[in-house]
């Protein structure tokens, strides 16, 4: 209930600000004229299958439009409660950490997540003049579902460690553009080393979904992701014991 | 004050240490139910420390807490449901409504529903907010948010209060406003606030605990500590006259302990009985120097605590 409580706080201060609608109006804008140049490629070019043709397409470019959104969503999440000096208050209430960090999370996640269920509206009028099969379109959303919840994770963590909302989203940035190009360069790392990075890259555990395949390895690996971000949320926090409030 | 009461707060041996630094060591006292106690430090001296472990933000290095009669480090969400706290500086959210916040602090303190909205509008209404209920934390004025702050710690109805510093930066109507609130606040509660004004704490508290580089230095009530201390006075005066005369002529005036040049003016310590001020106007006046500026200062707080730490006080 505690939990509820804080992300009800959480989902008023988004609602009831300016960054939220000037986020979503420029992810919505922009994933519009992603679905929009995708369209025209996939009539003009002819693919054979909607996933592979068109989706595969809108959901990579929405996964790096997210990449870019979602620390600006994460940022203020604890930072802007050190900074004010409410997080010492929440401190004071008969109320866990653990439910905290949960509160905010899933606050996070219903906004990022009303954001992205938008973009349903593209399948849909796609729909109405070809044939949509749901399955691999729900396998994309349901991926991307994950890597918004792992990105939210990494954001909140980063949020925990700092009482700056610029220093919180620019180091989410530079976590998730690592987990982002960890295997890009094969020729910087041997073959062994490559070997155990592969399975540690975000972006490579999501394209499955992205051609329509839910692989429970990929589902776990995201799943995982959150939680140990959840979890060094928690050693975050709990670090004032030995290190104070600043 | 009944000593047999019931402790509500216990503190033996309390130490906090960040990494080299100890903020607080070794400090013991106890305040029990319904006492109202002024908790007095320099800045520094580690009173927010001290208060923060009570209220639960962290454990204590070492020592022992009990909260009306409890283990923090074995039932903290039972020992934070007894205790409302204000933190220095009344933080808040500029954004939200005071009703809608004082809902969402309701809430946390796990208030049942059916009681959460007369819960806020008792606050509401003891803190004199309704008028302001809908507006944005953020909109109020200073002393509308320090009031805000109080609510939330009184939301709940917590047997102990723990304020810290709460007039703070306040104006002096202000200061009035909120340490009325405080005493009405009072009832049967158990309230521990923190000041570094003395006169302060004298006119609320009736038991004073001293704090200065994190130990305990003095204790009692704000009489007993006012006479350990001596009782001074301490007026600033600036004279259209030669400087070093008027030194000699204020040093010669009966009661004055000493006088002390500082930024173009003159200041004196003199005992608190004898009138100095109207002495050393009309010392003045006789030989003929124009006074530019004659007034009474409060002794800095600082300076009485300096002393009391270097006369040894009750520290072991």
């Amino acid at each position: 209930m505690t939990v509820l409580a804080i992300a009800r706080k959480e989902l008023a201060l988004y609602f009831g600000s300016f960054l939220f609608y000037a986020l979503a109006t420029v992810f919505l804008l922009l994933a519009g004229y992603f679905f929009y140049t995708n369209l025209g490629f996939f009539v003009l070019m002819g693919g054979m299958s909607l996933p592979r043709g068109l989706w595969q397409y809108q959901l990579l470019d929405v996964q790096r439009l997210l990449l870019v959104l979602t620390p600006l969503f994460t940022m203020r999440l604890f930072a802007e409660e050190r900074k004010l000096g409410t997080l010492e208050l929440l401190w004071t209430y008969p109320v866990r950490d653990a439910e905290i960090i949960l509160g905010k999370f899933l606050a996070c996640l219903a906004v990022v997540t009303v954001m992205v269920g938008a973009t349903v509206v593209y399948p849909v009028m796609v729909a109405a003049f070809y044939p949509v099969a749901a399955g691999p379109l729900l396998a994309g959303y349901v991926g991307l579902w994950l890597l918004v919840a792992a990105f939210i994770a990494c954001g909140l963590f980063l949020s925990a460690l700092t009482d700056s909302q610029l220093v919180a989203g620019a180091a989410t940035y530079g976590l998730l553009l690592f987990f982002w190009v960890i295997t890009w360069n094969e020729a910087a790392v041997n073959e062994v080393t490559l070997h155990l990075l592969v399975p540690f890259s975000l972006f490579d555990r999501f394209y499955p979904f992205a051609l329509g395949a839910i692989d429970t390895r990929d589902v776990t690996y995201l799943v995982l992701f959150t939680v140990a971000f959840l979890t060094f949320t928690f050693f975050a926090l709990d670090s004032r014991r030995w290190r104070g409030l600043r | 004050m009944a000593m047999c009461a019931e402790p509500m707060i216990e503190v033996r041996e309390l130490t906090k240490s960040f990494g080299a630094v100890d903020a607080v060591a070794g400090v013991s006292f106890r305040v029990h139910r319904g006492e109202i106690v002024g908790f007095l430090g320099p800045n520094g001296a580690g009173k927010t420390t001290t208060m923060r472990i009570l209220a639960g933000v962290f454990p204590p290095s070492s020592g022992s807490v009990r909260i009306a009669g409890r283990d923090p480090l074995r039932e903290p969400l039972e020992c934070r449901r007894a205790v409302g706290y204000f933190p220095e500086y009344a933080p808040f959210y500029p954004e939200l409504r005071v009703a809608a916040y004082l809902h969402f602090v309701a809430r946390l303190k796990r208030i049942p529903r059916a009681r959460r909205a007369g819960a806020v509008a008792e606050v509401l209404a003891v803190c004199g907010l309704e008028s302001v209920a809908n507006r944005r934390v953020g909109t109020l004025s200073k002393g509308y948010r320090q009031r805000v702050g109080l609510a939330q710690a009184l939301c709940g109805n917590p047997p102990i209060l723990i304020l810290d510093e709460p007039t703070i930066g306040l104006d002096p109507g202000q200061v009035v406003e909120i340490r009325d609130l405080v005493r009405r606040m009072r009832g049967d509660r158990t309230v521990f606030f923190s000041s570094h004004i003395l006169s302060e704490v004298a006119t609320v508290c009736e038991r004073v605990i001293v704090i200065a580089r994190g130990r305990l230095v003095g204790e009692g009530t704000p009489g007993e500590l006012s006479a350990r201390l001596g009782r001074r006075r301490r007026v600033v005066i600036r004279v259209d006259g030669p400087p070093d005369d008027v030194a000699a002529a204020l040093a010669a005036i009966p009661g004055v302990l000493r006088v002390e040049r500082r930024d173009g003016g003159l200041a004196l310590d003199a005992a608190e009985r004898e009138d100095v001020t109207r002495a050393a106007g009309a010392a003045m006046q006789q030989r003929g120097w124009s006074i530019l500026e004659l007034r009474e200062e409060p002794i800095d707080l600082e300076e009485i605590f300096l002393r009391l730490v270097s006369d040894g006080g009750a520290a072991s």
